[in-house]
């Protein structure tokens, strides 16, 4: 096929142009710019070069939220997704109890991120909450404020209570859209219910299991607010996640260079886990 | 294999089914013989799936038993049943090879894998899809899948019936033909109990030994196609089979005399018949009529030639009559009269056949 040269075109080109650069390129690059320098303030640079992201790297601050990073994405997908599944198996698939329950699950996606933190954090404080309370009832020591794995455990089934909704509405989507000819044709094969969850239901839901995981992957990963409002990343650093050691370093200290330098690295990581999950999807899929 | 017997069934998918439209399926009493070749000919939303579904399994009857054999599977699940089915979409195991598609009903009913490599491989050249085993079966094009389901069915050497549920639908229309007269070739030389519903009735009458003809939730005939060309037992057959089907022309009837439009006709079921208030109608197949000068009066609306034969439109009162003629035959143009064949007129009372 020729194509038309017409340079005009790229006027209507224009506007995106402008409207992405304000609102991605040019605070990017804000953050670029304060990554390679150092400032005191009244807009008084001195180049510093790869100086900050070398102390990043090599600070075992960073190195611990890190790991904490990918603990809590690693245990919050390996909770989520499974139980997502096989909360979707369960729900009906025609009746009137369908709306029911899609109502019910949506229910917590509906809640802002801070309400979530509160909410938890009043229903799981050891001498007023409703949680904390029952808990230390059963004769368990529980203080999610003190103790690093009640802590932690709290964090984590907070999540679950909050995103597994999301992998159990993409699950039940993918049940639905099987045609019921192949359970029929199963059930003739004589295939058992594990043979029709492994040949039938998981390669359908393959996709949005795709969809889900990565989802889960990029929001857990950049989790703020709901630690931040429960534990506010305590006790001590324990629940101190990426973005919440990046705002202390940010906004708590005002250390600009090394910040910046680290939401760099911190969004590398993203985009670099994210291409990989993708390619690897993809690469199954083709085959 | 073995015998099926359906007693007194019957079927209906709402909970409350006290008119008699509410049933799916009305009373039906039906043996199916071992071996033989069985078309389920029906208009879309007569009953032929439901029909299928209760043989299968995948639906139990509101009433009645399903007998294997004489033995009671009423309330066997499908998967012990020892039946196959083929849908209407194919369905194939995505995420397997060809192989393992076909071998998956016995690798479920525990088969060792000599013997599954075996079979696999023995119908896999019989339904030409040896050279593809090791291939996904995702990618493969609809006639490719349509054969893996039937080969799935067929894998099986317990098998008791094989059912297919309008399986050329997605096919294109020239390989439906190849499909079929594979399907025809395989119960020659496999003698399975074969049930194939369709709407069509070309598939129907080129598969099948037997053909059963159900219409809203009735069967109302079973034959052989030639018993269904030339004494239907109802209007519906009459006129769902043929191309054109069956004239249908409304006529009183008393003692044996049949009367349409003021003039007798002669019947070959009615001799001695009461009309009791029933809706009357003669039935003639249009290859049964003839022009005739000792036959009654008719006007000419239009002659198509088809090549092989010509179809001629005829008119009595407000009455169509069509009519086939072999090739070459000549129609006379003034005044045509034609006559009924009255071995091939029937006399159907509320659409049924009198006798």
């Amino acid at each position: 096929m020729n194509k038309t040269a017409n340079s005009k075109a790229w006027l209507f080109v224009i506007p995106m142009v402008v409207l992405v650069a304000f609102n991605a390129l040019i605070p990017l690059m804000t953050v670029v710019n304060y990554s390679v320098q150092e400032t005191f303030g009244d807009n008084v640079f001195f180049w510093e070069g790869m100086k900050w992201f070398e102390q990043v790297l090599r600070s075992d601050r960073f190195h611990e939220s890190f790991l904490r990073q990918f603990a809590f994405t690693g245990m919050i997908l390996l909770i989520e997704i499974p139980l997502g599944i096989l909360v979707a198996l369960s729900m009906p698939r025609k009746g009137p109890w369908v709306s029911v329950c899609l109502v019910l699950m949506a229910l917590p996606l509906l809640i802002p991120w801070n309400v979530v933190g509160a909410m938890w954090n009043i229903f799981a404080l050891p001498d007023t909450g409703l949680l904390g309370r029952m808990i230390n009832g059963l004769g368990i020591h529980y203080n999610f404020t003190q103790g690093p794995v009640a802590a932690w455990a709290t964090t984590v089934v907070m999540d679950v209570w909050h995103w597994t909704s999301l992998v159990v509405l993409l699950a039940y989507a993918g049940l639905c859209s099987i045609p019921e000819a192949y359970y029929q044709a199963a059930k003739i094969d004589g295939a058992s219910a594990w043979a029709v969850f492994r040949h039938i239901q998981l390669p359908k839901m393959k996709r949005v299991l795709t969809i889900a995981i990565l989802l889960r992957f990029m929001d857990s990963f950049m989790i703020y607010t709901e630690p931040f409002v429960l534990t506010g990343g305590g006790p001590g650093n324990t629940t101190t996640f990426l973005s919440i050691d990046l705002v202390k370093i940010a906004l708590g200290q005002f250390d600009l260079g090394p910040a910046a330098a680290m939401s760099l690295i911190y969004f590398l990581i993203v985009l670099l886990v994210c291409w990989i999950f993708y390619t690897l999807m993809m690469r199954g899929e083709a085959k | 294999m073995a015998e099926i017997k359906l007693r007194q069934v019957r079927h209906s998918y709402l909970r409350d089914h006290r008119k008699e439209e509410d049933w799916a399926l009305k009373e039906l009493n039906a043996v199916w013989q071992d071996g033989t070749a069985y078309a389920l000919l029906g208009p879309s939303g007569c009953g032929k799936t439901t029909l299928l579904n209760i043989i299968s399994g995948l639906i139990t009857p509101t009433e009645g038993r399903v007998l294997f054999d004489d033995r009671d599977v009423t309330d066997t699940p499908t998967g012990e049943r020892h039946i196959a089915q083929v849908f209407q979409f194919p369905v194939v195991y995505d995420t397997m090879t060809v192989y393992d598609n076909l071998a998956f009903p016995l690798r479920n009913r525990g088969m060792d894998s000599a013997r599954v490599s075996a079979r696999v491989g023995e119908i896999s050249r019989m339904l030409d899809l040896d050279s593809m085993l090791s291939q996904k079966a995702y990618g493969l094009t609809a006639d490719g899948k349509q054969k893996i389901s039937l080969g799935r069915g067929l894998v099986r050497e317990d098998v008791n019936i094989i059912m297919f549920d309008e399986p050329l639908t997605v096919i294109d229309p020239h390989l439906k033909w190849q499909l079929r007269s594979k399907l025809k070739e395989l119960h020659q030389r496999v003698g399975v109990t074969m049930i194939y519903v369709t709407h069509d009735q070309t598939e129907a009458l080129t598969f099948a030994d037997q053909v059963v003809v159900i219409y809203e939730g009735t069967v109302v005939q079973v034959g052989t196609p030639v018993e269904l060309f030339e004494k239907p037992q109802h209007t519906f057959v009459g006129h769902f089979i043929g191309s054109p089907g069956m004239n249908l022309l409304p006529c009183s009837a008393a003692d044996g005399a049949t009367v349409f439009s003021g003039i007798p006709v002669q019947t070959t079921n009615a001799h001695k018949f009461k009309t009791n208030g029933r809706r009357m109608e003669l039935g003639i197949r249009p290859e049964f009529i003839r022009f005739d000068n000792s036959g009654f009066e008719v006007e000419i609306v239009k002659v198509d030639d088809l090549g092989r034969y010509q179809l001629v439109e005829t008119r009595r009162a407000e009455n169509t009559i069509k009519m086939i003629l072999a090739e070459g035959t000549s129609i006379p143009a003034e005044r045509p009269r034609i006559a009924f064949d009255p071995k091939h007129t029937w006399l159907y009372a509320d659409g049924w056949a009198v006798s």
